[in-house]
């Protein structure tokens, strides 16, 4: 098996224990978060690979999965994905102008992440907190925040303590 | 509602811990279940009980359970916690702040059913869910609740979460099982259904969790008392997640045939700055428009009577729109919403969503013509009846009762 399973063999058998040996090819999601926290947060051609050789399938299986969920991500972003809903029920509460707000504030457009890498700014479709919008989620590689509730100056906030913690430990990064 | 039956956390604010769910009674309809009774009598009581699946389809529970394959063995259950329907955010509230009725609930399943393992599917954005989730199951299996020959009896159990990753079409039970698998979630041909070959090609019972949240209930009350709550036809007691154009949006847990105004005014305090309703969507963003007429207030929001005012009830998931709303804006935003999440497998659904996505972006931005409106009412059309899960459907709902029942807001914006 290859080094990356080496190294991360404690938290790789104990996703593999949730599925029968025989069908180990069920772990292939939650492998797929822990090569994509592993990697800073996107999955690239070495990570599939990885992946590949623990549950015996392709590559290019792995591909396929990992280009069909919006989690995954096959190239980097920023340390922080602001995924903003502007589905139909938060639309109706303001989370168009939210995030056009958001855009100006942060000099981004959604698609883009800032030049110092710290944030990517993205529109999602509906993630289940439709009663308290505007709302985002914030991807990291170890996983998912939930922002309720929100407007631009909460936003901004939370954007300058992720700069404040970026700035104390330059060398904390890895 | 004088008790919350679901929300219980509402009355009992501490109930996420398992001294506090177990000293109101918590796991004592497993424990009753596993010792006292026949596996296919806690499925007649289900049965009996009348409940119907709380994910949108309203499929008789024990009836679904009844059909397992017994010739077929091992049998999984597997939770729907996939929660991802424009507009409904009822499933999140339930785990989060009643966990363990919920597992309680997918346990005495799994016993109904013979399996000795079930899965939680939840969204990957669920992700603080799913480890909250984790850390419950394991107290569970601390207190003797999970694990090998639970009560003393040859009955083992063992429960876990797995988490999808972004994608609206693992909702459908089959493309569910398909991500559970570790592939992309693209719907099956059925039949064969779950119950026949789900998970690993195995009988599997795939179920909501709003729907599993209620069957400690009628295990531990008994099914004629459950038959009290609801409607004859609709027992029992439904959370509807309210959303849009509404003073207080939010989840309310009340009996089945409450009627739309109650929900709407009552409940949700009536529209933003008590302008006039329009229309409602009573099952996210998959649902016709009902003009917001008197008679269609005053309808029951069971499974039956909603679609004698052109609607139907799905999640209960009740979007309200007001007159500020222009329907040709709304649909554009329905559309794309579908256009992102069709898992393109079927060829009707995967272009048909892409042509009314153009379409539709082109009539919100003031550049269709009159044939356009034509065109797009002739894709939807396309679509229906052609595709293997419910999507395609899905995407057509609003875009075909817009253009017949808003046609105004359409030629507004067309030259």
């Amino acid at each position: 098996m290859n080094a990356f399973y080496e190294q991360h063999r404690d938290e790789i058998e104990a996703i593999l224990a949730k599925y029968p040996p025989e069908h180990k090819r069920s772990a292939m999601l939650p492998l797929l978060y822990l090569v994509q926290r592993e990697f800073g947060g996107h999955i690239p051609p070495e990570g599939m690979r990885i992946v590949a050789e623990i549950l015996d399938v392709s590559v290019t299986e792995v591909d396929g999965v990992v280009g069909f969920y919006t989690l995954f991500h096959d190239r980097p972003g920023g340390r922080y994905r602001i995924q903003v809903c502007t589905d139909l029920p938060c639309a109706l509460r303001g989370a168009e102008k939210f995030l056009h707000d958001l855009e100006d504030a942060l000099g981004i457009k959604a698609g883009e992440t800032t030049p110092d890498g710290l944030i990517s700014l993205e529109e999602v479709m509906c993630i289940a907190a439709c009663d308290k919008a505007p709302v985002f989620q914030v991807q990291t590689p170890e996983g998912l925040t939930y922002h309720e509730n929100m407007d631009l100056e909460k936003a901004l906030a939370l954007v300058e303590s992720w700069r404040q913690a970026q700035a104390s430990t330059p060398a904390a990064e890895e | 509602m004088a008790e919350h039956l679901l929300l219980r956390h509402r009355d009992i604010p501490d109930i996420h811990r398992l001294e506090v769910y177990r000293a109101h009674g918590g796991f004592e309809a497993f424990r009753q279940a596993v010792t006292g009774m026949d596996p296919d009598q806690v499925t007649a009581e289900v049965k009996k009980s009348g409940l119907r699946g709380r994910g949108g389809a309203g499929f008789p529970t024990g009836l679904k359970w009844s059909f397992m394959d017994k010739r077929n063995w091992p049998h999984y259950v597997v939770a729907n916690a996939d929660e991802s329907e424009p507009g409904t955010f009822k499933d999140r509230e339930i785990m989060e702040r009643n966990p363990f009725q919920f597992l309680e609930g997918v346990a005495i399943a799994a016993y109904a059913v013979g399996a000795e393992r079930a899965y939680i599917y939840l969204r990957g954005e669920f992700w603080p869910v799913a480890r909250w989730l984790d850390e419950k199951i394991a107290e569970m299996e601390a207190a003797g609740l999970l694990g090998d020959r639970l009560f003393g009896t040859d009955y083992s159990l063992r429960i876990y979460t797995h988490l999808g990753a972004g994608a609206y079409i693992c909702g459908e039970e089959t493309a569910l099982l398909e991500s559970l698998e570790g592939k992309r979630g693209q719907p099956r041909v059925r039949p064969p259904f779950p119950p026949q070959q789900g998970l690993w090609g195995k009988p599997t019972v795939v179920n909501n969790v709003e729907t599993l949240t209620n069957v400690p209930l009628i295990i531990q009350r008994g099914a004629d008392w459950y038959r009290t709550i609801g409607t004859e036809q609709s027992p029992g007691p439904k959370v509807f997640s309210l959303s849009g154009r509404v003073k207080r949006p939010g989840n309310y847990e009340l009996p089945l045939g409450t009627t739309f105004r109650e929900l709407i005014y009552e409940h949700g305090g009536g529209i933003i700055d008590d302008r006039p309703i329009k229309a409602i969507m009573a099952a996210g963003a998959s649902s016709s428009l009902m003009v917001a007429t008197d008679e269609a207030l005053d309808t029951p929001m069971d499974y039956e009577n909603p679609q004698k005012v052109g609607g139907l009830l799905g999640s209960a998931s009740v979007i309200v729109l007001d007159d500020t709303v222009n329907i040709a804006w709304l649909v554009k935003k329905t559309v794309h919403f579908f256009k992102h999440e069709s898992c393109g497998k079927c060829t009707p659904c995967r272009e048909g969503t892409y042509w009314m996505d153009k379409l539709t972006q082109r009539i919100a931005a003031g550049q269709a013509t009159r044939a356009d409106v034509e065109t797009l009412y002739s894709v939807a059309q396309q679509i229906r009846g052609k595709t293997l899960c419910a999507l395609g459907e899905f995407s057509t709902m609003a875009v075909v009762t817009g253009i017949e029942r808003f046609r105004d807001d359409f030629d507004a914006m067309v030259q």
